[in-house]
């Protein structure tokens, strides 16, 4: 039983993880119809980039926590131009062409900015710098650190926020008048380019506090991180049903409950056969079983209704 | 106030329109009738900005608006309700009328104007809160043109609004169209419908493969044997 509950906060944290980044593929989905496979290199950027940012700044001096939060400011303001220049460099001029040509080029600008950071940032793992206090707490027989409290906090409000600017604010409603129809949209004088550019600007800005999430969670970053972050992330929108905001953010917790809990019981299960190194196959056997059985994924409409 | 010279429109190598000019004046109703494909849709599409014209003017209360981007449009003055009504189908009624509000800030006029919409169509408010997708086509159509009204425009672009609807909505609609007419609003009406287009407007303009063929007063043109035989089916 402890080991269920351990697994299960484990999984909580890593899932709100797959949340944050998640949203940023769906917002883009549900906009434009488009899989950004370069999303999760973003998110990497974000990780580098904090740990730069932050690495600098405590070497000169400045106080940890201080210097982890400018890392943090840092790395979205850089997520974002990054996730702005992408759409405007990579996908604008290719908004008419047929689906299969920005999806091929965000395959490419995914390894463009992986060897772009491998230029920038070297082949060897980083040490993501411990910005704050390793404590622990213990509930129930599970254990939980304060990064993790954290990391569950920071994504819950993050998400919150998400929510009130798309269904509270007139950006938020332009967004989702464009994501039905973006035609009309544009009569009712809504300017597609800057809500479509708004939506990579927010997604990134969202996969940037991911990145310093994970870098802060498991203290390492590496510039390929980013391709099987992003492939679980896109396997958690989804889960969901992709362009469903909720969606993403249910998939995502809940593929890291599956994954925490698959890694956690699959030595007993396989007796002792399979160990834990092996959860990335829950990712994937959730993504070909959702595929398989229900396409729309948990949330998601009936494809065809989007305009 | 609207004045079209020698537009213009292809689709590849095929024209649309023809080099037609026409012009709306102020708080005119006009009707641009004619067959499947004569070109009128595109016309509405090429002033509103939807598609690019080839060649031509247009001109809007003296100013040039060709070059507009189609989000510009609306600022102009001009509001279209598109064809197939184009509704955002998963935001409520209401957020669908606050859609049309999209370009202005001024919040107790819009509550007014959005006193006017309900006054106009009731079951709009009765429906308020439920999602635009799950209404009926004369709904979907009711909410179209109350959204474009609540641009507050000066000039109210209708494309064949009385499409796929059954007679008794067509009527229902075509009510309020002519009151929305009444209450002073500059209306450039698109309609397969020949009769009931010549019914509610002052003036007229035929269009046929893509030229305009004949235009003169609506009730001049009901009476015209050319039209009758043409588009009145006698």
């Amino acid at each position: 039983m402890d080991i269920f509950l351990q697994q299960l906060v484990n999984g909580l944290v890593q899932g709100s993880i797959y949340a944050l980044v998640a949203l940023g593929y769906t917002m883009v989905y549900g906009i434009m119809g488009l899989i950004n496979f370069a999303h999760g290199e973003v998110v990497m950027i974000g990780t580098l980039v904090s740990i730069t940012v932050a690495g600098t700044l405590i070497d000169a001096g400045m106080p940890v926590a201080l210097a982890g939060l400018v890392g943090l400011v840092t790395a979205v303001l850089s997520c974002m131009a990054l996730g702005w220049s992408l759409e405007r460099v990579a996908y604008r001029p290719l908004r008419d062409a047929p689906r299969l040509t920005p999806l091929i080029t965000a395959i490419g600008m995914s390894i463009v900015l992986q060897n772009l950071a491998m230029i920038v940032w070297g082949r060897n793992y980083l040490t993501f710098p411990a910005f704050l206090p390793k404590l622990s707490f213990e509930w129930a027989g599970a254990y939980f650190t304060l990064v993790q409290v954290l990391i569950v906090l920071v994504s819950a409000l993050t998400m919150a926020a998400l929510l009130f600017l798309v269904y509270r604010t007139k950006l938020g409603m332009a967004m989702r008048a464009t994501a039905q129809n973006p035609a009309v949209a544009s009569l009712m004088g809504v300017n597609i380019n800057r809500v479509i550019a708004a939506a990579f600007v927010i997604g990134s800005a969202l996969g940037a506090v991911a990145g310093v999430m994970v870098g802060s969670y498991y203290e390492i970053a590496h510039y390929q991180m980013g391709f099987m972050l992003g492939l679980k992330a896109f396997t958690a929108a989804v889960l969901g049903g992709i362009g469903n905001l909720a969606g993403a953010m249910a998939g995502g917790v809940l593929l890291g409950i599956i994954e925490a809990l698959g890694a956690g019981y699959i030595g007993d299960l396989t007796g002792g056969f399979l160990g834990s190194h092996y959860q990335d196959i829950f990712a994937f056997v959730v993504l070909i079983g959702v595929l398989m059985f229900k396409p729309s994924g948990l949330f998601g409409e009936k494809t065809g209704e989007r305009a | 106030m609207l004045e079209v010279t020698g537009l213009h429109v292809a689709y590849g190598g095929i024209q649309a329109v023809r080099s037609i000019t026409f012009h709306v004046n102020q708080g005119e109703t006009v009707a641009l009738i004619g067959a499947n494909g004569a070109g009128k849709s595109s016309t509405l599409k090429a002033i509103a900005r939807v598609i690019s014209a080839v060649g031509g003017d247009v001109h809007f209360c003296g100013q040039k608006i060709g070059h507009l981007a189609p989000h510009d449009i609306i600022r102009q003055g001009i509001a279209l309700v598109p064809e197939g009504r184009g509704v955002f189908p998963r935001l409520t009624v209401a957020d669908n009328l606050g859609m049309g509000a999209y370009i202005r800030d001024d919040t107790v006029n819009i509550a007014v104007d959005l006193e006017k919409v309900y006054s106009y169509f009731p079951r709009l408010k009765e429906r308020a809160g439920q999602l635009a997708g799950t209404l009926s086509g004369g709904e979907q159509q009711m909410l179209a043109i109350g959204r474009a009204l609540m641009s507050r425009p000066k000039l109210l672009l209708l494309d064949e609004p009385s499409m796929g609807l059954a007679p008794i909505m067509v009527q229902k609609i075509f009510e309020v169209v002519r009151a929305v007419a009444a209450d002073g609003m500059t209306t450039l009406l698109i309609e397969q419908n020949a009769r009931l287009a010549l019914e509610s407007s002052q003036r007229a303009y035929v269009m046929e493969s893509g030229e305009i063929s004949l235009n003169g007063e609506s009730t001049a043109l009901l009476h015209d044997p050319k039209v009758r035989a043409a588009y009145l089916g006698e």
